[in-house]
């Protein structure tokens, strides 16, 4: 939208029985809602957050754009507590695409199917083949900006803009891959480098992570949600949904909190995509007379198998400026270690990139997993410009024990809080060995003194309503749709049963766009969809 | 404390504040935490705000001839007065607030029992050696009610004082950040490449050189 522009869009009454009630506005919920709207069903997608205009409201400042962070509170446990907040958890309309790094990667063709082609995790109901037809549907809606061939997996169609230039960052990564004898290449990026609509090219101000103010970042809110106003949906912000209504085994519609008082919406049909932690704690905090254990749970496995990916890396001082505070902080990646199995003694992969924190991150890392402070923490906070770093993106095992469940403890609408259980397994900790090593390897490589390693930190959110081709094990089936209620479905993270070793935002809209085509494919047949 | 080395000699990030690198959202946001002056509290009482300063000079050194000061304490006692919070908190921690309040009282008693003044009267060893001992959850005296002593120094003094110093435009001058960036963000992105906005680093024998660019940057 242009600076001072209203955003019109029709509204629903609260009385008014809508096809669709999308809760979030995320990589899930916010793509699925542009194309069932687009379809022709009605659609209203609720957000906890605001509808950000950010030509206006974004400053370039970390401090100030915490705004778009999901920073209710949440308990975190177990041997590995998970830092939530800033870096997993959006609470805006566009959910965390609004402050992602827009590092748009494809799932290895075998990981839909880990258990049966790897031997770890589950396979999932889904075929690598259709998902490729989606993935390609969706660079295409986000006009990926990446190179001229990529170098693992099979055949893609090419990027649709050209790839970004390389920062010094990016340039260090490829002299370490290089060095090492791997292949590297320029990341596929979901900001545009030439116009696109209202969109200017990146110019690279580096504050992505805290929401792009020129709208160059092809984030849900300036892609798939004007296309859904456009074809008659609502996006309603500030409104927190805090329960589903059930009546005869069939959801009825949602509780929500907006303008300081409960409302209740009904609806045909509801999908819960609020992110690996949001959506279990929907479907529990659901829990009724006819469905004690919480919605969707016949299989007790909502809220269990919580993923997330290893975010470790390794950092170092160069002879040379590298001012990494400039340009997308992910402009280099290489997935070898994602397509290469020989030489890993775990499960699992991991992809590596060039990084670019700004200081109050930078000085988090520097006293969090450095353990830095006083004198040593300020004179090592001036090499500043001269650091570079590598970072994972790695995959992490499903494990039951790793859980979100309802505290007793209340928020600010008065809903139970969640508690956020996470440990590590041993091939987790193989695999954190095994990059750490690696990449440690590979900065020395390319020139990095004084290298050291930042252990703890961890990135995105899955698994917690895993699909799956039996109802006993999963919680939802390939097509998301709840096993246990013919009309609720799961459309984000939560739904992935293994995580494999990409960032997952373009797969999460992948299985959005085909989760559409599903439930058309079925409101044809006459099953579920509209009454 | 010694004067700190400057890196980037004459730069100042607030020069650039009327270009094209800061839009009026972020003249705004930035304006708003420049108003916080070293002495103003809200949420902590006088003596736990004394407490937090001490705290904070020890974590986050700040070169004697500095004028004027960050912050420091002053930018926490804003965020826990105006209720903002991380996202999280660890099971063994109380709510961010009572969690400051317990903790900073609790420093203050250990200081009393080790050397019969409070913390804000002791000499710079005096205070690490205590700060010390926290982070590694040796202090365990009544006044922590049960709250480890490691947790509240790794996961409350540390990224709460580091972010709000790191969050000021002086500290970001000090590392020669180039600072607010929108709309007209950076041209020059290879190795040793700077753009006439950035800042520029003092080498051996260019000294007055990286001044004279230094002074350049807000035009």
């Amino acid at each position: 939208m242009r600076m001072g522009e209203w955003v019109p869009m029709r509204q629903f009454r609260d009385g008014e029985e809508i096809d669709f009630v999308v809760v979030g506005t995320g990589a899930g919920g916010g793509t699925l809602a542009c194309s069932l709207a687009e379809q022709g069903f009605t659609v209203a997608a609720f957000d906890a957050g605001p509808y950000w205009r950010p030509l206006e409201d974004f400053a370039s400042d970390e401090m100030h754009q915490s705004k778009l962070y999901w920073t209710d509170e949440r308990i975190v446990d177990g041997e590995n507590p998970l830092q939530m907040g800033s870096n997993n958890s959006g609470k805006s309309v566009g959910g965390s695409t609004v402050h992602y790094a827009m590092v748009a990667l494809r799932f290895r063709p075998e990981w839909f199917k880990a258990r049966t082609l790897l031997g770890y995790g589950a396979d999932w109901p889904l075929d690598w083949r259709e998902m490729w037809s989606y993935y390609d549907q969706v660079e295409d809606d986000l006009k990926i900006s990446g190179p001229v061939t990529y170098p693992w997996g099979p055949k893609r169609p090419r990027y649709r803009y050209r790839a970004h230039e390389l920062n010094a960052a990016a340039k260090v990564l490829a002299r370490g891959a290089e060095a090492m004898g791997i292949a590297w290449t320029p990341t596929p990026l979901a900001t545009v480098s030439a116009p696109r609509g209202d969109s200017p090219p990146c110019v690279y101000r580096g504050f992505c992570t805290l929401g792009c103010s020129t709208n160059a970042k092809q984030s849900v809110l300036v892609t798939y949600l004007p296309r859904a106003l456009r074809a008659g949906a609502e996006i309603r912000d500030l409104a927190m949904v805090g329960r589903i209504e059930t009546k005869g085994g069939r959801a009825t519609g949602v509780h929500y909190y907006r303008e300081g008082r409960w409302r209740f919406q009904r609806a045909k049909n509801v999908v819960v995509a609020g992110y690996a932690i949001e959506t279990p704690r929907l479907l529990l905090m659901s829990a009724n007379r006819e469905f004690p254990d919480g919605l969707a749970n016949s299989s007790g496995l909502v809220g269990k198998n919580l993923m997330v990916q290893g975010n470790q890396a390794v950092w170092g001082d160069f002879d040379e400026e590298i001012r990494s505070y400039k340009g997308p902080p992910s402009l280099a990646v290489t997935e070898h270690w994602n397509y290469e199995d020989r030489g890993k003694d775990f499960f699992g992969g991991y992809c590596y990139m060039s990084q670019g924190p700004l200081p109050t991150l930078w000085g988090s890392t520097q006293s969090g997993a450095h353990g830095l402070w006083g004198e040593a923490l300020v004179s090592e906070m001036q090499r500043y410009n001269h650091v570079a770093g590598l970072k994972v993106v790695s995959e992490y095992l499903p494990q039951e024990r790793n859980q979100v469940t309802l505290t007793g403890e209340k928020d600010q609408y008065g809903l139970p809080i969640p508690r956020i259980t996470y440990s590590w397994c041993d091939n987790d900790k193989a695999l954190n060995r095994h990059g750490l090593g690696f990449m440690g390897q590979a900065l020395a490589a390319a020139g990095g003194r004084n290298i050291w390693e930042q252990r703890d930190d961890t990135c995105h959110l899955y698994g917690t309503a895993r699909m799956g081709d039996d109802p006993k094990t999963s919680v939802v089936n390939g097509d998301c749709r709840s096993w246990d209620i013919p009309n609720l479905w799961v459309c984000d993270g939560s739904v992935f049963p293994t995580a494999g070793g990409v960032n997952p935002s373009l797969t999460i809209q992948a299985i959005a766009l085909r989760t559409s085509d599903r439930i058309k494919a079925s409101a044809r047949d006459g099953v579920g969809g509209r009454a | 404390m010694h004067p700190r080395k400057d890196h980037f000699p004459g730069y100042d990030v607030l020069a650039k504040r009327d270009t094209p690198s800061w839009n009026a959202k972020t003249r705004a946001v930035i304006d708003e935490r420049l108003a916080i002056t070293p002495e103003t509290h809200r949420f902590l009482d006088k003596a736990a705000f004394a407490t937090l300063q001490a705290v904070a000079e020890r974590i986050v050194p700040q070169p004697s001839d500095r004028t004027p000061l960050v912050p420091v304490a002053a930018m926490v006692d804003h965020k826990l007065a105006s209720g903002e919070h991380d996202g999280y908190r660890y099971a063994g921690l109380p709510e961010q607030g009572e969690a400051w309040r317990c903790g900073l009282k609790a420093l203050d008693a250990e200081a009393q029992k080790a050397f019969g003044a409070p913390f804000s009267d002791l000499g710079a060893w005096a205070q690490d050696g205590l700060l010390k001992a926290c982070e590694k959850g040796g202090l365990t005296g009544p006044a922590w009610d049960g709250m480890p002593s490691d947790l509240f120094f790794k996961k409350r003094i540390i990224p709460d004082l580091v972010r709000a110093y790191y969050a000021h435009p002086t500290a970001w001058s000090e590392i020669g950040w180039g600072g607010p960036a929108s709309p007209r963000g950076y041209v020059r992105m290879g190795f040793d490449r700077r753009d006439p906005w950035e800042a520029a680093e003092s080498y051996p024998g260019h000294e007055d050189e990286a001044y004279a660019e230094n002074l350049r940057v807000g035009r």
